[in-house]
């Protein structure tokens, strides 16, 4: 994985000390909070509903064990000893002391990573593909790509202040596990009949407020121009973004606004103007950082069998072990939704066994998925079953990867300042209905349940096979229930249902779409999202409603 | 509707109250606030020491106050998924 050269060291340390200075001036009243309110944003520093929150950038979701375990070490020591892996690839803190933090950013760079960039109308963190590097499906690692566009972006003097932020997300297979379509932009590597690599660019993408699937603009641009047309990109949305209306800011208003054709066009002859600039990183920059994604040095002697005799170990193995590139391994996902646990949370001590069993079984690695769960990328089938253990013996061996208990959930109004409505106990209470049960779990097949506690739509709820949106009723907490969404390469919207919950009327609507979906599947190979997209919605109506 | 005020604390981002002296990490020792609560609100706002001073609702007497909105109930007892974590001047369970 990417290790800091001493520019990137040098930005980060010139960074802290000055939001260090920024924060002592302002413990010292030297500077209001209006004026400390902006700066504090832009270093991932939010005040929530408790406390402050710290949102710590992780580049492309991936870690290693000793950024995992002061990623514990944090927790322990300046938060309340857990912290909340997010949909962005992220972990956030929610109980930071402002007098403690100049301490805690020290500790953060001394492992190569901070919090700028993780707010504020910026580029925030490049997410990817969780199976980087080890899917067998992936045509190359697109990380060294991220990793470029996180240099290219981090601190852009042009990019510090865009009409609103902007997600960036970057892919090499065809089966999409970062939902490109629905980020700002989106970047899909392929290789050409001549073998040559290049991306397909997706435009204009996003959830939020105004949910939109990107749009294609370009199928093709070579590896060794995209960072100047991701500038022309910015260069169009940044000069046209609609500054005077934060609900409209975004890029796939613009596009929207402008059309694809006439968007393509500016952002051509933008980059007409660009290209030859020489913005473009040299090969010998492109060699340097994919050098440092090379393969782990895999045994090539490991057997490629598994012994699947203890019951429970094949249940885990069915359900959250994917097939490695390699011959001998596998990629194994660690569920962070045990049962009555909150999604995305980990204690410090399951930071520790994380990152021990990463450096001892996985090369050292650790990825972050947008679904909020974490991955060890490169275990030797032959460790695999040592590895379940001390997972299962840390409570982190949960058997329902892609099914219905494995919730993605915003922290919602149990910590979030922007809230309408708690989200964390209804997915507690959806999946309380299926959790002491995995083989029910595994017979309703995937089912990607999805819950935001407002509008702004961290819990992705537009894509959502089941989305759940908390809203405020005069007053009182209710649910908008959704269905049909997808994020992945067949991504769609989902769509409202009809009228709205409470909090426990929207939990028995779920149950109640799901007996429906496995009464009138095709077979049981169906999924809910197929059943749904075969037959529509009114059944799904009728069995909610009446 | 009765009102009492409420802040974070700057250094520590704590949830607060005014009892009419101080800022207590207790919504029990809150003080009814009357007819002072503008000026009182723009002396916090301009000491710079408390973030997002606000007047809130709530029903209830003195030592016993409810929030109206379930926001400042979950703000009032802490988050309702960790009752470990909960203040203890107010139970989780009125969220």
């Amino acid at each position: 994985m990417y290790r800091y050269d001493h520019f990137d060291q040098a930005i980060v340390d010139a960074r802290v000390a000055e939001f260090k200075d920024q924060v002592g001036r302002r413990l010292r009243n030297e500077i209001t909070e209006d004026e400390f309110k902006p700066l504090r944003l832009m270093n991932g520093l939010y005040l929530q509903l408790h406390a402050y929150m710290l949102r710590v950038a992780i580049p492309y979701g991936t870690l290693s064990g000793t950024q995992m375990r002061m990623l514990a070490h944090i927790a322990r020591k300046y938060d309340r000893d857990y912290g909340h892996f997010t949909t962005r690839q992220n972990i956030q803190y929610n109980w930071i002391k402002l007098d403690q933090f100049s301490d805690l950013l020290d500790d953060l760079s001394k492992v190569e990573m901070h919090a700028f960039q993780t707010s504020g109308n910026c580029i925030r963190n490049i997410s990817s593909d969780q199976f980087a590097g080890a899917a067998a499906d992936e045509i190359a690692d697109p990380r060294p790509y991220a990793e470029l566009l996180r240099q290219w972006s981090t601190l852009h003097p042009e990019f510090s202040f865009l009409p609103r932020k902007f997600k960036i997300a970057v892919i090499a297979s065809d089966t999409d596990r970062a939902a490109i379509q629905l980020h700002d932009i989106g970047l899909q590597l392929r290789r050409s009949d001549t073998g040559d690599l290049g991306f397909r660019v997706y435009v204009g993408g996003g959830m939020g407020r105004t949910p939109v699937v990107g749009k294609v603009l370009r199928d093709w641009i070579p590896v060794g121009q995209y960072l100047s047309y991701s500038e022309a990109i910015l260069r169009v949305y940044n000069r046209y973004g609609r500054r005077d209306n934060i609900y409209k800011a975004r890029i796939k208003i613009l596009v929207n606004e402008l059309g694809i054709a006439e968007f393509t066009r500016q952002v051509e002859a933008e980059w007409a103007l660009l290209e030859p600039l020489g913005l473009d990183a040299p090969q010998a920059e492109y060699d340097r950082i994919i050098a440092q994604f090379a393969d782990p040095a895999y045994d090539l002697s490991a057997p490629d069998t598994l012994d699947l005799s203890d019951p429970d170990f094949a249940v885990w193995v069915k359900q959250n072990v994917h097939p490695h590139k390699q011959p001998g391994y596998a990629i194994a996902t660690i569920s962070l939704k045990p049962r009555r646990g909150i999604p995305g949370d980990a204690s410090s001590a399951q930071m520790d066994v994380i990152a021990d069993l990463a450096e001892r079984y996985a090369q050292d690695e650790i990825r972050v998925t947008h679904s909020q769960n974490l991955v060890l990328a490169h275990v030797k089938k032959a460790d695999l079953y040592t590895v379940w253990q001390a997972l299962a013996a840390a409570d982190l061996a949960t058997p329902n990867l892609d099914l219905v208990t494995d919730i993605i959930v915003c922290p919602g109004m149990d910590y979030c300042t922007l809230a309408n409505a708690r989200s964390i106990p209804i997915s507690q209470k959806i999946a309380a209905l299926f959790e002491n049960d995995v083989a029910q779990q595994q017979d309703i097949g995937e089912l990607k349940v999805k819950i935001s506690g407002c509008i702004n739509g961290c819990g992705h709820h537009h894509a959502g096979h089941i989305g759940i949106l908390g809203v405020d009723k005069k007053g009182e907490e209710a649910y908008q229930l959704l269905l049909g969404g997808s994020g992945a390469e067949d991504t769609t919207l989902a769509k409202i249902l009809g009228p709205g919950f409470d909090e426990n009327g929207i939990v028995v609507a779920v149950e109640k779409l799901i007996a429906r979906y496995r009464s009138i599947r095709s077979d049981p190979s169906e999924r809910f999202l197929d059943t749904y997209r075969r037959v529509g919605a009114d059944t799904f109506k009728e069995a909610v409603y009446g | 509707m009765t009102k009492i005020l409420t802040g974070n604390r700057l250094e520590t981002g704590d949830v607060l109250w005014w009892d009419g002296h101080d800022w207590s990490t207790r919504i029990a020792d809150a003080v009814a606030i009357g007819d002072d609560g503008a000026p009182l609100l723009a002396e916090m706002i301009a000491a710079e020491r408390i973030n997002d001073p606000v007047l809130i609702d709530v029903t209830g007497t003195p030592g016993n106050w409810l929030p109206t909105t379930t926001r400042e109930r979950v703000r009032a007892s802490g988050p309702s998924v960790r009752a470990d974590l909960a203040r203890g001047s107010l139970s989780t369970e009125v969220i």
